[in-house]
Parts: C-alpha cells; structure tokens; sequence
C-alpha cells in the first residue's frame, strides 16, 4: 500500500470546482512531481493535502489514516509538511530560528539534533549564515532555509510547491541537487513544478494535471518522452 | 550669486518650516501656558525654553545640511533660518495688531503677542529685539555647531540635564526635601523654580559626568566584561536587591504627590504589558483593549460595593472573578475576529471596547450597572486590619501585581507558547504550515492579556473607590497602545519606560494636560524617524530596523 494516497478528491472555490476527481499515490522513498500549466490545480492540490483547504468528497490517506478530518496545524503532527510556494520564510527571524520552528511539533531534542545535522549536511550555507536574519538571504538560500525548516519537522512526506520560482537558472540547477540530497537522505517528495523538463529530470513518476484533473500518469523516463508532454510543457516543437 | 542663494536657500526654507511652526505653537496658547512655570526663577520660562529649543533646533538643522561646510556659510545660513523664523514671528505680531485674530484663535492674547513673544519688551523696540534675537540664536547654534563635536555633546548634555531639572522640580523637590539637608534644597529651587546658581552648578555637575565617563567609561565598561561570570552575577543580584529597596522604600521617602504619579503609572504598567502579549507577543492589534480593564473594575464593584448587588465581599475575593470574567471576554471576542487581520482586526476590535463602554452607560441596564452614576463605595483591600487607603498604600499593591506580570510575562516570552505566538506574528499561514494551531494559540494571547487588564481594573476600582462609565473611554486603549509603541513593541522593560515616559511625565508637567495628544503625536512621530525600535526595544525588533549594520558585523 502507498505511503500517500488521494481518491477522488474534488475541491471548489466558492461555485469553481478546482479539482475533479483528482486521485494520487506517493510511495515510501520516491519523489514524485505534478506538472502542469499555470491554474490547472497543482497549488490547490497540495493546499488540499496539507489541510489548508477541504475536499468536498474523496479522501485522503497517510499510512491509512484518513487525513482530511484534522485541522491543517494537526496534519503536520502526522507526518506531511508543505514548503509553500514563494518560499515564505520567517525574514525577521534568523536562519536558526526559522529552522527551530520548523522543529515545533517536534518535542523529541535527540532527534531534533539529528534533523539539524541532516538539514547542515545539506545546506552547508544554512550553517554559515546560522545567526543571519531570514530576510537578508538571498533568493536561493531562503529556498534552502525554506526546504530545511520544512525538513526540521521530521515529516513523512514533503511536499515542494515550485521551489524554482523565481530564482536564476544557476540556482535552480543547484536547489534540484539539493532536491536530489534530500531524497538521497530518505526523504519521500511530492513535488509541484512548471519547470517540467527539470522536475521530471529528479523524479521518478509525475502526474500532469489539466484544468483540476490528471491527464497523464507515468514514469519520469516515459513522461519525458511523450510528445504530448515534451509539446505542451517543454514547449518542443 | 547663483551658488551663494543655492548655499542659503536651506537655511531659509527650514526658517519658513520653523516660523510656521513656531506659529502654531503661540497660536494654539501652548507658549502662554508654559509660561506660568518657571524653569530657572524668574529668568527663563518653560515657555521661553521651549521657544529657544525650536530657534536652536531650526538653525541646528540649518547649519548640518550646509554644503560646502565652511564655517562662514554655516553660520550666515544658520543666521538666516533664526532670521527667517523670527520674520515670521514679527509678521504674526503685526497682524495682530492691526487684526483681532482672537475671533479665530483665542489664545491669541494681546499678552502672547506684544510681551510673550518678545522676550517682554513692547512696541516696536520688540520686533526689533525678536529679529535681533533671531539672529543670535543663529550665530549661536552655528557657532556651537563649529565646536568639536566632545564639546557639542558635553554642552547638550548639560543644557538638556539642566532644563529637565527645571521642568521636574516637582519630582526633584519631595526628594531633596525627604532625603538631603535643606540646604542642598534651598540652594537649588526657590519656591517656583530653579535658582540661576542651582541652574548653573547641575549645568556644570552634568558636565562633569559626562566628561569623566568618555574618558573612564570605556575602561569601566571593558573592567566589567572583563570580570568573570559568576562575579557579574554576584554584581547583577547585588544591583537587584538594591533596586528592589528603593522601589519598596519610595513612597514614603517621594511624599503623596509622587505615589499617586507612581500608582498611575504602575496601573498602566500592568495594563502595557497585558497589551504587548496581544499586539507584541501575538502581533494582533486590539485597539479594545480598555473593555477588559472596565470588566475588571466593573466586577470589583458589583461584588465589593454595597450598591447595586449588596454582595458586600472583600476586595480579594473580587481578584478571582474579575480575572475570570476577563479572560471570559477575552476569549468571546477572540472567536468572532479570529479569521481577522492587521487593520480589520483593529477596528473590530475597536468596536468591541465602545460596545463594553456603551452598555455599562446605558439606561436600560442602570439597575445593573449603575449606567453614568457609576457605582461607588467599592471596598478597598484589607490584610489583618491594614487597609490599603491612600496611593502610598495602594502603591505595594500595584507593584506585586506588576512584579507577578512581568514574570509571567518573561516566562510566556521564550516557551512553547511564546514561539508559537511569535511564529504567528511574523506569518500566520507558514505558522500554521509548521504545526502551530493558530485558534487556541490566538485564543490564549486574547485571554491572557484580557487577564491582566482585569487585575489593573480590579485595582483601579478599588483605589479610586467609585468607577464612572467616562473612565474607560477609548483614549485608554490608544494610550496603551501608545506607550508600547514608545517603549518598544514586545519588549518588557520597553512597556515600563513607555509608560513613564507617556503617562509619568504629562503627570508632572500638568501644563501638558491640555495638550497631551500633541505631545503625545509629535513624540511618535519624533520617535519613528529616528528610533524606530523604541526607547528599549526587544532584541528582534531591533535587528529588523538595524539590519544593514547587523550585516556587516556578521557576514
């Protein structure tokens, strides 16, 4: 049975129904990424996973708890984390404090102290700017901070909501090798891309949602084959 | 000829910014009121004072953008903006004479205009002197601002410590005249004022601080880093218990007069650091907050006073439900404006204290609440037969409630709840993605510092013996909030000076009653463009407003 798995979820914003029918699965150790256009439902989708938002009807289910009847602040005690899009960190914050509440539903300091080290092994720039506000880190380095905090919950499942927007292309190469790190320590990713040449590049499946739906479903090498796909999304001709 | 107008026209425009504003300082009688106080005794008035502070601040202003800054353009642009200000002065008094501007602006005495303003000498000769006298402040300031900058700041330093002193007689007075021989006393102050010897020998005592400490206090500083840990915290215990004496002994060393200042002020002590949980703590602005004062004392008064209820309970009784009831109220008004933000959510919560103010005073609810006779005879608190009467009393009373805050509020700064509130301050959403539940933890900030301003109505109620509507206006919340601003958003120590300096103060100088909010208004505005942080700022906030120079310490 998948780690994470979504059935039927249909979500509406006001009379818009924004997801249809949208059904998913996420297994233990994988990075998985949704790709689509701008407004087909990829943000609306993690929001619906992370609690923010609730599905009309469909469920929702980590290790085969039914997720979709906690409050947000309660999934994350369970085991899903979002990294929000526009990276969204604590600026007057500094960087050991953002990445200390990430830690906040975590009560155990043993491992607390082992997370610390994973996220330093990772972003090693993290630790130089240790005492360094969150705000005065440059565009790459609060994604870092952003991915790192996220980790610091000892989730089961991450969820990377456009880590590369924004950002230089240099940077975006090195924050997807940090992508490729952080799965490399055990980490199982959801992640939600534009960029779909680089995101299915890391991945190892994808999903490309359409206007609230899943058009496509299949592995990362037979996705980044598909006419369809190399057309709309990688914009070849 | 081109350059020399460019050279001046600095010094001219801040002498037109002065004039206007010296204008409207006449014009709304805030000169002729300072006037009745004496600053020096028979020399210089708080109104002359505050006079020649703007001239000098307007050249001072002058003098510093001067470019090229050369002594010879320094002065004579500095001279301009004191002649530019006095020009405007001169017009003023001219109008006068020739208009009654009294159908306008009643302040606008004939004693204002032809003696005030012009050091008292009348006619004429008057305007001359103002115009004479404009100019030699300029030449003084530009003079001033030629000297090194050592001797700049001694001078200042002395200036503004001697000038305090006269504007705090008042405070200084009970204390010399409790604690030192009378000739300390009589050597200083004369009946209204300080002597012109007294004037001089603090000028020169402060200048005397000042100099010995920019050469010794770099060394002192250096000796008590370079003590070790344990011995700095012998030091900082020893400080403590000492501070601690004096703040116990003080009402009976600083007379009646000062209790009660130190009473008022300790009340809104009690009531900032409530308010900082809310809005410093948890960044939720609530602009209500006096309703949980008012519920506090209105508590007080059904259960104590025989009026109304005949409960007849003692004050301490009284503690318990008052404090509950706030915190009830607190947490009902946090549930509607839990979904609010930033300006929604101060003006909702705006709402919700006239809502308190307007049922306490209304007529339908008179047999409750006694509606605008208020209700009187709440019983004041008793230990054994001890009644705590008058503010010297109350005073023991208000200082353990606010020893019992602040610790309360230090522990809450750094725990989990702490972290939660201020994760939920700098972003709600990422606050809630990290885990953290915002209902409750918003719920608690509400009920938390809704407490505490129900323990500063309790004993408000009691001190004053009968609470009236009016009281509990909405000018409180915003003094509250004020203060915090003033002091520093967040920071403990920061609601303690905040409320000194706001509430403190203005009760000393009963001149400034009636123009309190102007003070109040310019203070702010002083205080945002050049310390932003507030006069004790907790550490993140500073950091934030500091950031380029933190930066290149670090990186």
């Amino acid at each position: 049975m998948a780690l994470l798995e979504v059935k039927n979820i249909n979500v509406y914003y006001g009379k818009i129904h924004a997801l249809k029918d949208l059904s998913l699965n996420v297994d233990k150790g994988e990075i998985v990424t949704l790709i689509g256009a701008n407004g087909a439902g990829k943000s609306t989708t993690l929001k619906t996973l992370s609690g923010i938002l609730k599905p009309r009807s469909g469920s929702v289910q980590l290790e085969g708890d039914e997720l979709t009847r906690y409050p947000a602040h309660q999934i994350v005690t369970r085991g899903m984390i979002h990294v929000p899009e526009g990276r969204r960190i604590f600026g007057r914050l500094t960087v050991q404090e953002n990445l200390e509440m990430g830690a906040f539903t975590v009560k155990n300091e043993q491992l607390n102290r082992t997370n610390l080290t994973k996220v330093f092994d990772i972003f090693p720039r993290l630790k130089e700017r240790r005492k360094q506000l969150g705000g005065t880190l440059s565009g790459g380095e609060q994604q870092m901070l952003a991915m790192g905090r996220a980790m610091m919950s000892n989730p089961k499942v991450l969820f990377l909501d456009e880590p590369s927007m924004g950002l230089a292309p240099v940077l975006v190469d090195s924050i997807f090798e940090n992508v490729r790190q952080m799965h490399a320590s055990g980490m199982t990713i959801l992640l939600v891309e534009q960029n779909a040449r680089i995101a299915l590049q890391v991945a190892s499946r994808g999903y490309v949602l359409q206007t609230g739906s899943i058009a496509l479903a299949d592995t990362a090498a037979n996705l980044q084959t598909n006419e369809m796909v190399r057309k709309v999304y990688m914009g070849e001709a | 000829m081109e350059q020399i107008r460019a050279i001046w026209r600095y010094g001219i425009k801040v002498g037109i910014i002065g004039g206007i504003v010296l204008i409207l300082t006449a014009l709304i009688g805030m000169i002729e009121v300072f006037t009745q106080r004496q600053i020096i005794a028979d020399v210089v008035s708080m109104g002359h004072a505050l006079y020649l502070a703007a001239g000098l601040f307007i050249c001072y202003l002058a003098a510093e953008r001067t470019t090229p800054a050369k002594p010879l353009w320094i002065i004579s642009n500095s001279m301009f903006a004191g002649l530019t200000t006095a020009f405007f002065l001169v017009l003023l008094i001219i109008l006068g004479r020739h208009v009654n501007l009294r159908l306008m602006f009643i302040n606008a005495s004939d004693l204002l205009l032809n003696n005030l303003l012009t050091f008292g000498v009348q006619g004429n000769d008057g305007l001359r002197l103002l115009l004479i006298a404009g100019m030699g402040v300029g030449l003084f300031t530009g003079l001033f601002y030629l000297l090194p900058k050592f001797l700049r700041t001694v001078i200042l330093w002395s200036l503004a410590g001697s000038a305090f002193a006269g504007v705090l007689q008042e405070l200084i007075r009970p204390i010399l005249a409790n604690n030192f021989p009378d000739v300390i006393s009589e050597w200083l102050l004369t009946s209204d004022g300080l002597t012109l010897k007294g004037a001089l020998s603090i000028f020169i005592f402060i200048a005397l601080i000042v100099i010995s400490w920019s050469i010794k206090g770099g060394g002192i500083r250096q000796g008590w880093q370079g003590l070790p840990k344990k011995q700095q915290s012998t030091w900082r215990t020893i400080g403590t218990i000492i501070l601690l004496a004096v703040i116990l002994i003080a009402p009976w060393r600083l007379g009646l007069f000062m209790s009660e200042v130190m009473t008022i002020v300790g009340l809104y002590v009690l009531l900032g650091l409530g308010l900082n949980i809310v809005v410093g703590y948890a960044g939720l602005l609530d602009l209500g907050y006096v309703a949980f004062f008012a519920i506090g004392a209105y508590v007080t008064a059904l259960i104590t006073s025989p009026e109304i209820m005949n409960l007849n309970w003692s004050f301490w009784s009284a503690i318990p439900f008052a404090i509950f009831f706030g915190i009830l109220a607190g947490v009902l008004l946090g549930v509607p404006v839990l979904k609010m933000r930033g300006d929604y959510l101060a003006i909702a919560t705006m709402g919700f204290g006239e809502i308190i103010r307007l049922l306490v005073l209304s007529d339908a609810l008179r047999p409750f609440l006694g509606g605008s006779q208020g209700i009187g005879q709440i019983a004041k608190p008793q230990v054994l037969g001890f009644v705590f009467k008058g503010p010297q009393e109350i005073y023991y009373l208000i200082v353990a409630g606010c020893m019992l805050v602040i610790f309360v509020s230090w522990r809450l700064k750094d725990s989990r709840i702490g972290r939660a509130w201020k994760a939920m301050r700098e972003d709600e959403d990422v606050a809630q993605a990290m885990g953290i539940n915002l209902v409750s933890n918003k719920l608690l900030a509400f009920g938390t510092g809704a407490g505490f301003a129900a323990l500063s109505g309790v004993i408000f109620g009691s001190k004053i013996g009968s609470i009236y509507p009016h009281s509990f206006n909405i000018m409180v919340s915003i003094n509250i909030v004020c203060l915090i601003i003033f002091g520093g958003i967040g920071s403990i120590p920061g609601v303690i000076v905040g409320a000194a300096a706001l509430i403190g103060l203005p009760e000393l100088l009963r001149e400034f009653a009636e123009y309190r909010f102007l003070v109040y208004g310019i203070a702010l505005v002083v205080m945002m463009l050049i310390r932003p942080e507030g006069l004790w700022p907790e550490e993140a906030h500073k950091r934030e407003l500091h950031e380029d120079k933190t930066n290149e310490a670090t990186g």
